[in-house]
């Protein structure tokens, strides 16, 4: 009996020494001339594990580069991940704001979390959250935070130019959107609609929420009658339901939200691959486009992740966070590291900013502190006997509104699966 | 409960609640809400678990979902929440009707579930909980669907905002403090004793002529109670309520902050939910972070494996182990006891 007693004293043991190192963590660590401490915040759990593994990616290799300075001051990183659910990612963020005693958070990756640190935001002061690769429209376009900055473009303004294109260019009458039935597939199917509709489209719209496995009932909805078929959806959804099409036989012209047509999907294995050769997509980002910075910025990625899991071109949430860490580089080298202040002379830095992001596209914010920037219609084609998308059009300078005026576009409502933006 | 351990259970508890009550005073904000407060409004969760596992033999996989039910029925109500579903009921009626809510539910799970034992009961409360939970999830007219319904900041209390530490903090506590109490009290009353009794030989119950049934119904609408309890101090804790709360993985982390604290006493859930926040608070600390759930969940199998009945399991075993005791009594009896979800087997009381 002596020994069983001792194995649990062993064990108790362990515990205490578990429990006294996470009480060790607690004690702040802040100094004169301390560093500055970034928090990342991405999914590394749940459907978009592989978009957040690939944000923490390209921000890693921007820090490299930069030696992790910036401003004169040493940059210190503390990563942290959530699910793509709002409340574990407000948990996150309380964590790195208030015991991990972070300057400023580059997150969250998916869209209701984007509205919950939002929110979580306003009840900071002397703190900054920038957003990831969050993309729900609503996040900066009613009741914005004033510590709250997105510089990549949302949802809504990653189509534009797309319904036009399927309208007028591929001359389809009526289209089937099948969609995620959450915030960011909200705003990318507003954006998607407002145009197809008013050029005389019409859609059906086939919602299911996020995480679904099983889309055989979805597939079964989709009318005879549609000539196209918007995929709005990403992550390993994009994939199931990619899969069973596929697998069902589909073969409708495919028209794809801006988190399907991108590397996340294609480098995954599948029938799908086959499909999606020829995809029409729009978003910020393609894997080939002829500009010398986006060129520059792959050849990196590839150098330096081909080995260690990358894809074989950054991904669109890679590249968002890049474009976040960016911006936020650029603003610590403006004030010279100076965050004192409760932070507003960083703050004001960051509204003023007017910088190139990877793909060669302005960038600068609106007075909500949204990004205003280019947009690209792409095509998946092959190159060299691998799927990749390829810019083929250009809309400059695309604003949160779509070039509607604010106060008009406001009146249109929030994007939900009831306000899809289909007015004529 | 024997003797021995109803001789320290109150002054171990009193002592508990002042150490819990003093401790926001020498510790950082961030440990106050975010690891003790979160523990607490969790723990309550887990505790209308524990009530029914330990009292009545029932193990219910419908906590989380019974919690969402008064989260949700206050969402719904109350101003400010974004998007406004109902809107403009003051907290003061909401919150009794977030409590109403979660007890009517509580009842209908009895219901459904009255005839059914062990894994049975298991399977049927998980798809209750799966269901509703698939269902918020798809519903927007008044749960908004995927998204939930967000900024539900919680009542002033005296003049204070909720979202001071503090006053979250003790609001937290004392609600727990209330329940334990409710439930310490209520397993002596003759209820109690019955529901024991029902967990022990239900035939014999029946026999007697209790109502075995509506004893059962009614410990799920006490525990329906508790979680609803706990469910609108999380809501207000999360500033809102979505799918994600109920969902599959919130109902077992609920079993896990059981089962790990150790199905035996009420203050088991307690245990299990400090244990729980801190793991998943700073695993990522402590290890790989695109890897960090493994530790979790090796910690929580070592738990288990080590002390089947939890850390009040391990605790007791460890002063049953110190305590001189020249007969070598097998001490496999208590292990096996405590296991089937027995009374703490107090090695003072043989």
């Amino acid at each position: 009996m002596e020994p069983r007693i001792d194995r649990r004293r062993l064990l108790l043991g362990a515990g205490a020494a578990a429990a006294a190192t996470a009480t060790g963590l607690a004690a702040p660590a802040i100094a004169q001339n301390a560093p500055i401490r970034i928090g990342w915040l991405a999914t590394l759990e749940g459907p978009f594990a592989t978009g957040g593994q690939d944000g923490f990616r390209c921000m890693q290799m921007l820090l490299e580069q930069h030696n992790n300075q910036a401003g004169g001051r040493r940059i210190e990183v503390v990563r942290e991940s959530s699910n793509a659910q709002a409340d574990v990612a407000l948990a996150r963020a309380r964590k790195l704001i208030e015991q991990d005693n972070v300057d400023f958070i580059l997150g969250p990756l998916s869209g209701a979390e984007g509205i919950a640190l939002r929110d979580y935001s306003r009840t900071l002061t002397g703190k900054t959250i920038i957003n990831g690769s969050s993309g729900a429209s609503d996040t900066t376009l009613r009741n914005p935070s004033p510590n709250f900055f997105r510089f990549n473009t949302d949802g809504v303004q990653w189509m534009a130019g797309l319904g036009n294109y399927v309208r007028r260019t591929l001359n389809v009458q009526e289209v089937a959107i099948v969609a995620g039935d959450y915030a960011f597939p909200y705003a990318q199917v507003f954006g998607f609609s407002m145009e197809f509709c008013r050029a005389g489209g019409r859609a059906t719209y086939l919602w299911s929420p996020l995480g679904t496995t099983d889309y055989s009932s979805i597939i079964a909805r989709i009318p005879r009658t549609a000539g196209a078929l918007v995929v709005i959806h990403g992550g390993t959804d994009g994939l199931a339901f990619m899969t069973q099409y596929a697998q069902a036989g589909g073969s409708l012209p495919l028209i794809g939200g801006s988190i399907m047509a991108d590397q996340s999907m294609l480098s995954a294995r599948g029938p799908h691959r086959r499909l999606m050769l020829g995809m029409v997509s729009g978003g910020p980002i393609a894997d080939v486009h002829d500009d010398p910075t986006w060129n520059e910025f792959v050849e990196r990625y590839r150098r330096r992740w081909s080995n260690e899991g990358g894809f074989r071109s950054p991904s669109i949430h890679g590249f968002n966070f890049y474009t976040a860490q960016q911006a936020a580089l650029l603003a610590l080298e403006q004030v010279r590291g100076d965050l004192s202040g409760n932070q507003q002379a960083f703050q004001q830095a960051l509204v003023r900013l007017e910088f190139k992001n990877a793909m060669g596209a302005q960038v600068k914010l609106d007075h909500n502190r949204q990004a205003i920037s280019d947009i690209f219609l792409n095509r998946i084609e092959e190159r060299g006997g691998q799927a990749a998308t390829v810019t083929f059009g250009r809309t400059n300078a695309v604003n949160q509104t779509l070039g509607v005026p604010e106060a008009q576009f406001l009146q249109l409502g929030a994007p939900s699966r009831d306000n899809t933006g289909c007015v004529a | 409960m024997t003797p021995g351990t109803a001789r320290w259970a109150l002054p171990a508890s009193l002592a508990l609640l002042a150490v819990l009550a003093l401790l926001p005073l020498a510790i950082p904000a961030f440990w106050t809400a975010n690891i003790l407060g979160r523990a607490i409004v969790y723990g309550i969760v887990a505790m209308s678990l524990t009530f029914l596992a330990t009292y009545g033999g029932f193990v219910s996989l419908a906590q989380m979902m019974i919690a969402g039910t008064a989260g949700y029925a206050v969402a719904i109500l109350v101003p400010g929440a974004v998007p406004s579903i109902l809107g403009g009921v003051p907290y003061a009626l909401a919150i009794p009707t977030g409590l109403l809510a979660a007890t009517a539910m509580g009842l209908l799970v009895g219901l459904i579930s009255v005839r059914t034992q062990g894994i049975y009961l298991l399977m049927i409360t998980l798809s209750l909980g799966v269901g509703v939970h698939l269902f918020v999830q798809a519903n927007i007219a008044w749960f908004n669907g995927y998204e939930g319904i967000r900024n539900v900041v919680g009542p002033e209390i005296l003049g204070l905002p909720f979202r001071d530490t503090f006053v979250f903090y003790y609001t937290a506590l004392a609600t727990a403090a209330l329940l334990y109490a409710l439930v310490l009290y209520l397993v002596r009353t003759p209820f109690g004793l019955a529901l024991q009794a029902l967990r022990d030989n239900p035939r014999r119950v029946s026999a007697l002529g209790y109502d075995a049934p509506l004893h059962r119904i009614a410990a799920f609408g006490v525990a329906g109670f508790i979680a609803g309890a706990g469910g609108i101090l999380v809501t207000f804790y999360n500033i809102g309520i979505s799918p994600g709360t109920i969902g599959l993985g919130a109902t077992v982390n609920i079993l896990v902050m059981s089962v790990i604290g150790g199905l035996g006493h009420p203050v088991g859930a307690f245990i299990g939910a400090v244990i729980f926040t801190l793991f998943d608070t700073f695993a990522a600390d402590l290890y790989d972070r695109d890897r960090f759930n493994t530790l979790v969940g090796v910690v929580f199998l070592a738990i288990v494996l080590a002390s089947p009945d939890g850390v009040l399991g391990m605790a007791r075993r460890l002063r049953d182990a110190l305590a001189p005791r020249p007969q070598g009594r097998a001490d496999g009896i208590a292990t096996s006891r405590a296991a089937s979800a027995g009374p703490p087997a107090s090695g003072n009381g043989a």
